[in-house]
């Protein structure tokens, strides 16, 4: 398969307040190939956010810090790079955009500035040549009049418009990897759809890989080829978007998308799954899951299971996998997502 | 930007005719007859009775409003009881001390406060940003009248550095211009001059500019340390920018919007006057010039003073306005 941009190998991010230390990444493991989507799906409090601002190492430190593992990125092992390297990746080979898109532009600069400083921050090039530049990206992602949009102020374009600026500008140095934090959760639905056709095609033009961060099966099945799910700082399952989707391993993820409304069923209640994500918390025993799954066995409750590994590169956190002999293997063993 | 600038100014109307209204009746709330409290308790009634004819106070009040308002349109504050001069003429020279003097006091504020406030922000927790929210807390807490002394007896009496009062050496006095001293002595070129004006500065400066800067320090940090916290900037480091960038661009000028407001509120204060500094370092400011009229009561003089300080503060406040807008464009009144 193709060459792998992103690798996280055993990555632990930990938050150290007052009540104590919280892992709120605990051991996380993907690969990313280039031109691959992979979706990262949990419900809020999970780790996804804080795993992607891991990989951009823009955790904020204090509290937060990437106590061990690699976050391989073509190599090169970014947890020990400096800052002064990191400042050079950061929206240049790797950029990142955001859940908010009300708020992630800076109010008091107009777009065409905000737009130029991103490309000049990582071209050497003149103003002239990265405004031209600026409103052929604002062009790319679909803004009309974009001439005159380079020159407005954030306050005035739409809520799609300015996740449009964003993604312009994330998009501006070629980035061969794309972190998108749930970036069309603050969107309605139609506009939600444009963004990511918009997302989509610049994967398919510039293969450039994306780590699509989101709680919604739907902008999954819409754009994902891998589906990592994450619940309480942990792996719980993993697989390409069509299997899981049509048949989740995990007890949790059977639950997610059981709790998905269907088109042709009328149910008079939605289905939810009982409790809340507890928060992560250190030297948890058992199954982070247990207490709120229906299947769950005096075991889950001892230990935590591993990540099994099962056919066609799938992989799931759950003992009930222990009963089909001779198809497990352990994570270490596993060639994960290849 | 120019119709704001118009619809500001018009704003400005109603509160400059109230002014007038208070600065008018202060006259008429005077206990007794002014007239009579003018020319003392001794006077006698003929004499107080040509007075009242010759300032017009036997007018109904209204006609003595519209007489008061016509006068200062044309620049006519009055005449001085004390001195028997034009008020207008004989006030600028005071605003002009004043003016001086708040200027280099706020610029003083400003550059201190502003950059202490950044670097404690950005420095949070650091033993700069414990030591500097020290002195802040001193600064505002500290009497005014006990720092200039302070001042006068380290750095005038025991040191020799400054001068401990005056706005120049009244041995060889300037030949005023503006009464903007430090901008006569330019333009007559007279640069070592200037230099003894601005020596006459420091002292009065740095104690009416303490308190403001010390505000401005505490208001510049917590303000940066709101705006260091919002998504856009997490925007400009995920695009690789570095921290001056983010800091001195980004966050310093979302962060500057209530330091500004902070800033025209005491500027305007201290342009009202500030009579303890002004007195103990014997500076010839508005202050001190409404102050002596008030022990001579000298109500002309008083009333034109209030006027001054209050058009000053009007004015200060539309400058802040017309900043807020060159800052934020999404203001729009």
């Amino acid at each position: 398969m193709t060459e792998i941009v992103l690798e996280l190998k055993e990555l632990h991010t930990h938050f150290f307040t007052d009540s104590g230390e919280i892992p709120a990444v605990n051991g996380v493991s993907i690969k990313v190939h280039k031109g691959e989507v992979v979706g990262i799906v949990g419900e809020s409090g999970s780790g996804k956010s804080v795993t992607s601002l891991s990989v951009m190492r823009l955790i904020p430190t204090p509290p937060g810090k990437i106590v061990s593992g690699e976050i391989n990125f073509k190599g090169e092992n970014l947890v020990r790079s400096s800052e002064k390297r990191m400042k050079k990746l950061r929206g240049n080979e790797i950029s990142m955009i955001f859940q908010e898109p009300m708020t992630s532009l800076n109010p008091l600069f107009t777009i065409g500035n905000q737009l130029i400083e991103a490309i000049r921050l990582h071209q050497k090039i003149t103003k002239k040549e990265a405004r031209k530049k600026a409103v052929e990206m604002l062009q790319l992602v679909g803004i009309p009049r974009a001439d005159e949009v380079v020159s407005e102020y954030p306050h005035q374009l739409s809520g799609g418009m300015r996740q449009r600026v964003m993604i312009a500008m994330a998009m501006s140095c070629d980035p061969e990897l794309l972190i998108a934090d749930e970036p069309t959760t603050a969107l309605d639905v139609t506009i939600q759809a444009q963004i990511l056709d918009l997302m989509r095609n610049l994967n398919e033009k510039e293969e450039t890989a994306i780590l699509l961060i989101t709680h919604d099966l739907g902008v999954v099945a819409e754009i994902c080829d891998r589906v990592v799910v994450m619940y309480a700082g942990q792996i719980v399952e993993e697989g390409t978007t069509r299997e899981i989707l049509k048949a989740p391993e995990h007890p949790y993820t059977q639950g997610l998308i059981k709790s998905l409304p269907k088109m042709h069923e009328r149910e008079q209640q939605l289905y939810s799954i009982p409790g809340v994500v507890p928060k992560p918390k250190m030297g948890r025993a058992g199954c982070h899951f247990a207490p709120r799954c229906e299947f769950a066995f005096d075991r889950c409750f001892q230990e935590n299971p591993d990540l099994y590994a099962l056919d066609n590169n799938r992989l799931s956190r759950c003992f009930l996998h222990d009963d089909k002999e001779g198809k497990v293997k352990k994570h270490a063993e596993a060639d994960i997502g290849s | 930007m120019v119709s704001y600038i118009i619809r500001r100014l018009l704003m400005m109307i109603p509160v400059l005719i109230g002014m007038t209204l208070i600065t008018f009746s202060i006259v008429h709330l005077i206990p007794g007859n002014p007239a009579q409290v003018i020319l003392g308790e001794t006077a006698n009634q003929a004499a107080i009775e040509n007075l009242e004819e010759s300032m017009g106070l036997n007018e109904p009040y209204l006609t003595q409003y519209g007489i008061y308002v016509k006068g200062l349109l044309q620049g006519d504050l009055g005449t001085s009881l004390r001195s028997n001069a034009e008020i207008s003429r004989e006030i600028w020279p005071y605003i002009a001390a004043t003016f001086e003097l708040t200027i280099f006091a706020m610029l003083f504020a400003i550059f201190i406060g502003v950059n202490a406030g950044i670097i404690s922000a950005w420095k949070q927790n650091s033993w700069f940003d414990f030591l500097a929210m020290l002195f802040a807390l001193i600064g505002v807490s500290m009497p005014v009248f006990w720092l200039a002394l302070m001042e006068q007896w380290i750095f005038a009496q025991e040191l020799g550095w400054f001068p401990a009062y005056g706005r120049q050496d009244n041995r060889d006095p300037i030949a005023p211009i503006t009464y903007l001293y430090v901008l006569d002595s330019l333009i007559h070129l007279d640069f070592s001059r200037a230099g003894t004006i601005l020596k006459h500065l420091v002292l009065p400066s740095i104690a009416l500019g303490t308190i403001p800067m010390a505000i401005i320090a505490r208001m510049t940090r917590s303000s940066m340390l709101e705006v260091m916290k919002s998504d856009y900037i997490r925007t400009v480091r995920a695009k690789g920018s570095g921290q001056f960038l983010v800091i001195y661009k980004h966050a310093l000028k979302n962060a500057m919007i209530p330091v500004l407001t902070v800033i025209g509120l005491q500027a305007g204060v201290l342009l009202g006057g500030a009579i303890l500094t002004e007195t103990i370092f014997s500076w010839p400011g508005i202050g001190r010039y409404v102050f002596e009229a008030i022990s001579y009561r000298d109500y002309p003089v008083i009333q034109s003073g209030i006027l001054v300080v209050a058009f000053i503060f009007v004015i200060i406040n539309l400058v802040v306005d017309i900043f807020y807008k060159i800052i934020d464009p999404r203001i729009n009144y």
